[in-house]
């Protein structure tokens, strides 16, 4: 989707600009903001770079890097650290060789920490683009890993 | 009814809504600030420096921000509070590098006297280095954001007042920074280096790059004047060390600007100490300039003037004055041609800029200048803004129009055949074509008229001629007139209903109105379209020209004009003539003289062989150069006084070396009105002398009587003679100067003109048809070529190409062209191209951008190299003999 499709979409105005942002991100295959339509989205909507710029680098959930095809975020809240979240995170991270806030060089996976999902429950858990995994052990965690991997053919 | 309250046990009365700051300030107590910049409206009370006790009140409020209430007893310096401001001082320290002595804003820093006065030495949070690469991407302002105490104000004045909106905060909690555009550095944002920031910063985070390493705040002398580039007049504070002008630095006492600036008045006055000064006089022998002593260069233009005058009359003699001089060297110059020379052949520059407006406000009000002051601008109801790329010439109103229209509510019609930055602002954009003025402003009145929105009380009582007007109008139906201007009928009706029912609407315009063959028609048009709507006489209305140069409503006001003396009095009026001749005891010539281009074109025939040239650059900045060149060429006797070498310059016979403005005294008059002192900073370079200095002496040599111990009695004699100046004395300039008419010395000046009746009495509609430019594009030459300024160089960039900076970062001259006619001709951005008229041809690189309308092309005239003056057209207006710069007919090619 095109940036001018996308402020048509939720209306060209301030008050839109977090879920235009967001969808803009999402709409990247690389799910990142990229400086190009920081511009383009300034022009569309007639609000000064600096000013985007601003906004958009407060919430972390936002990128200005390019990143995977796949987010992993992994929680970092008291519960999941609890459950082992630490070894979740150390198997990730040797598994795709990546550290954290890092891309695997076939572009699949980015590698993150987050602040709580809101699924204590289940902990400790994962975030992988907009699907929550709990339960997580470490062969569970390398299952899904490789079921991802499959189905991208990678 | 105040509010009665005790603060540190004074019992104070203030008005509701005064801050609890604001009442201290009242009562002489002093509360340090970190943020709060309450002169600005900027409060937002962050920093928590400025906190005070308030009894009753659990918390300690920040006083910046906090309103008083009545009974309110406030303790500004109690232990609570000095605890809280120590703890508040020791967090920034411990995210503060502690280098002050080696820091640029050491003696200046509200950081540094806030721990000096608390005597705080050391942080018990510790410190926790910040370690961000510093910004030196630009050549003016160097960012250090290590030393950044996030205040917020450089974000405040670059947003709310600057409105460029380069900056702003990124980023959040300890990592929090001030980003610029993509947060990639000041240079590739949109900053356009206007240092506002610098001069708000309260730390060490932005200083002004060039004046690094060259003195602290203690070590220089700071003298206020008046910025010698563009026409607003804006005051600041040269910083003077080891006689030498170290950097400019904002005078918020300044009146016109407080403490705004533009790029070229803080970062642009580098070209004073270039090392390519003229430092002694220079005379041509055997083909080359060769130095020469003040007493040879004088006696030989003293022997040249003489014989030549002798040989073939005065008249064969001219003078161009310089509207960059001071009012008392142009009032001399224009003494030493009629008393010394006999010749009423002086002019200058205006004449290529508003001599139209002269001639044609003169023509329907009696008097050709702003009628509104510039701070009346931000309280217009409407801004009619044509032929005036405000934000590039005029940075300093640029802003009083931005603040109409983002703080006050006011609309803005622009009318402009380029998409000029102004034009985001707008509630309409008109974009005629370029010369079709007259046109635009007839179809506006002829809605205005058909749709009864006229003025006829203004009308009946207080003009004439409204029927003769009245029916050339009605000629011009919104079709006709978008038929001719190509701006939609729609949007000329839109616009006539906006500024026809404005309370007060304010016509701004500037020389994409003057600068055509029928410059003075459209100045009329001005006039008509204000007084048809009863827009004149009143605050924040009127029609306002906006001058180009520093002293250029000055060098007209002092009679640098083939047909009047000093305040517009007429050459042929037998009274006047008798005046100044009694006052000069000389007989005086009463044939109106010659204009500039009339000058030249003399010169080309022979009948003129002898000129000088005051601090002016003819060979650059008129039209048809190779034209013009030729006619100084071929002048048999041509003078030239400068700082440096010109274009001019190269083709004289002798040249004299004149100052800076940092180098003499004297006073300027801006573009509304307003004479305000320039002031000696530092001594002359070498054997320079001040343009008054050298007619003085020259006049002597000549045998005339001239002579003068300073500035102030030239102007003694202008206030004599002269209605306008009549109470503008030097001791009353010290502050704020005033602006004219002050016909006495008890008179406080004059704010807007024509307020009971107009100067000449009545106003006078001048029906105007529409004519088409002198040039127009062709089978051959298909492309109408304007020109005009940018922010970064000023006029021929005799200075401005001296200054540093300003070359990086604007270092060649751009063709403007449309996307559109880009793609057709396959020209790709950055390309050098070629372009050319009838009258001669030019290279430069390509911009692409929608600024340009298609078909047309913009350059600026400051480079040299690709002069945009060898192409434009020598065609004038008939009144006021104005060249048309802003049309005529090019063709673009490829090279290769």
């Amino acid at each position: 989707m095109i940036i001018k499709d996308i402020v048509y979409k939720y209306g060209n105005k301030r008050e839109n600009l977090i879920q235009i942002l967001h969808e803009i991100q999402d709409a990247d295959p690389q799910n990142y903001i990229s400086k190009e339509n920081l511009i383009r989205l300034s022009e569309i909507m007639n609000i000064p770079v600096s000013d985007i710029t601003s906004t958009a680098s407060f919430y972390t959930m936002f990128s200005f890097q390019p990143r995977g095809k796949y987010i992993i975020r992994v929680c970092g809240s008291p519960p999941c650290h609890i459950m082992g979240a630490e070894t979740i995170f150390e198997v990730i991270s040797k598994e795709l060789k990546i550290a954290k806030g890092e891309t695997t060089s076939d572009g699949l996976f980015t590698l993150e920490e987050t602040s709580c999902l809101g699924v204590c429950a289940v902990a400790p858990a994962i975030m992988i683009n907009d699907t929550v995994y709990g339960y997580l052990t470490v062969e569970r965690v390398k299952e899904i890993l490789a079921q991802i991997r499959k189905k991208e053919g990678k | 009814m105040g509010l009665k309250i005790k603060i540190d046990n004074i019992p104070l009365e203030v008005p509701e809504g005064t801050t609890i700051l604001n009442a201290a300030k009242k009562a002489g107590i002093y509360i340090p600030t970190l943020c709060a910049m309450p002169e600005l409206g900027f409060t937002p009370g962050s920093c928590r420096v400025c906190v005070v006790e308030v009894e009753g009140l659990t918390n300690l409020p920040a006083s910046c921000v906090y309103p008083v209430r009545d009974g309110m007893v406030i303790h500004t310096n109690s232990q609570r509070v000095k605890e809280a401001r120590r703890m508040v001082l020791e967090l920034l320290l411990s995210n503060h590098p502690l280098d002050c002595m080696t820091c640029e804003k050491s003696g200046d820093c509200a950081l540094e006297n806030l721990a000096y006065e608390l005597g705080v030495k050391e942080s018990r949070f510790g410190r926790r280095e910040k370690r961000l690469p510093l910004d030196e991407s630009n050549p003016f302002i160097v960012r250090d954001l290590n030393k950044c105490v996030l205040c917020g104000r450089c974000v405040e004045i670059c947003n709310e007042i600057q409105q460029t909106h380069a900056i702003n905060t990124g980023y959040r909690s300890s990592k929090s920074k001030i980003i610029a555009g993509l947060d990639e550095g000041l240079k590739y944002s949109d900053c356009v280096f206007c240092g506002q920031c610098v001069a708000v910063c309260p730390v060490g985070a932005l200083i002004d790059k060039a004046a690094q390493g060259k003195g602290r705040s203690w070590e220089f002398r700071k003298v206020h004047t008046i910025c010698n580039y563009c026409g607003c007049g804006c005051g600041f504070d040269l910083n003077i060390k080891d006689k030498k002008v170290v950097k400019v630095t904002s005078n918020s006492e300044s009146v016109v600007n407080g403490i705004n600036l533009c790029v070229k008045g803080r970062f642009g006055n580098d070209y004073i100490h270039r090392d390519d000064r003229l430092t002694t006089p220079f005379i041509r022998k055997n083909g080359k300039l060769e130095p020469a002593t003040w007493e040879e260069a004088l006696q030989l233009i003293s022997d040249k003037f003489k014989k030549i005058k002798e040989e073939s009359g005065s008249d064969s003699l001219a003078v161009l004055s310089s509207a960059k001089c001071t009012n008392e060297e142009n009032f001399l110059l224009m003494k030493f041609a009629r008393a010394i020379l006999g010749t009423n052949n002086v002019d200058h520059c205006a004449r290529l800029c508003h001599s139209s407006t002269v001639a044609g406000l003169a023509s329907a009000f009696g008097s050709g200048a702003m009628t509104n002051s510039i701070k009346e601008i931000a309280n217009a109801s409407v801004i009619y803004l044509t032929g005036s790329n405000t934000t590039e010439n005029h940075p300093i109103i640029a802003l009083e129009i931005k603040k109409a229209v983002t703080k006050n509510g006011a609309k803005l019609i622009v009318a402009d055949p380029r998409e000029i930055e102004l034009a985001k602002y707008a509630t309409v954009w008109l974009r005629q074509k370029p010369g079709t003025d007259v046109a635009l402003f007839n179809g506006l009145m002829n809605v205005i008229i058909n749709e009864g929105l006229e003025d006829k009380k203004f009308i009946q009582e207080r003009t004439e001629d409204y029927e003769k007007m009245k029916k050339v109008v009605l000629k011009y139906t919104p079709e006709i007139a978008e038929k001719i201007t190509g701006v939609p009928a729609e949007d000329i009706r839109k616009a006539a209903r906006i500024y026809a029912t404005a309370p007060c609407a304010s016509i701004i315009y500037s020389m994409g109105i003057t600068q055509h063959t029928t410059g003075t028609d459209n100045v009329l048009s001005t006039a008509n379209l204000a007084m048809l709507t009863g827009n004149v006489g009143k605050e924040s209305t009127g029609v306002n020209p906006l001058r180009g140069q520093s002293n250029v409503q000055g060098a007209c006001d002092m009679g640098a004009l083939p047909n009047v003396y000093s305040g517009y009095q007429a050459v042929t009026d037998s009274q006047v003539r008798e005046k100044f001749s009694q006052a000069w005891n000389v007989e005086l010539p009463d044939r109106i003289g010659l204009t500039v281009v009339e000058i030249l074109n003399a010169a080309y025939e022979g009948k003129i062989r002898g000129i000088f040239v005051m601090a002016e650059n003819p060979a650059m900045s008129d039209p048809d150069l190779n034209h013009a060149r030729e006619a100084l060429k071929k002048t048999e006797f041509l003078v030239v006084s400068d700082m440096f070498m010109t274009e001019t310059g190269e083709l004289a016979d002798v040249i004299l070396p004149g100052v800076s403005f940092a180098e003499k005294d004297g006073t300027i008059t801006n573009t509304e009105r307003r004479v305000q002192r320039i002031r000696k900073a530092i001594e002359p370079i070498g054997e320079a002398k001040p343009e008054w200095k050298i007619i003085c002496a020259l006049a002597q040599k000549m045998g005339y009587p001239m002579q003068y111990n300073s500035p102030a009695e030239i102007m003694e004699e202008i206030a004599n003679l002269t209605p306008i100046y009549g109470g503008i004395l030097y001791p009353r300039l010290e502050k704020e100067g005033l602006q004219w008419p002050c016909p006495n010395s008890n008179h406080p000046g004059t704010k807007y003109l024509h307020q009971e009746k107009f100067t000449r009495g009545k106003g006078k509609f001048f029906p105007v048809e529409f004519k088409e430019a002198a040039e127009l594009p062709d089978q051959e030459y298909p492309f109408i070529f304007t020109t005009g300024r940018v922010l970064y160089h000023f006029h021929t960039g005799t200075v401005t190409r001296r200054s540093r900076g300003l070359c990086e970062i604007y270092p060649e001259a751009l063709v403007e062209i449309n996307p559109q006619d880009a793609e057709e001709l396959n020209i790709q951005d950055g390309e050098v191209i070629e372009v050319s008229s009838r009258r001669g041809k030019i290279r430069a690189k390509t911009q692409i951008t929608e600024k340009s309308g298609k078909g047309v092309i913009f350059m600026s005239f400051h480079f040299y190299e690709a002069a945009a003056n060898l192409l434009t057209n020598a065609a004038l207006d008939p009144v006021s003999k104005i060249p048309e710069y802003k049309v005529c007919a090019v063709k673009l090619q490829k090279i290769n």
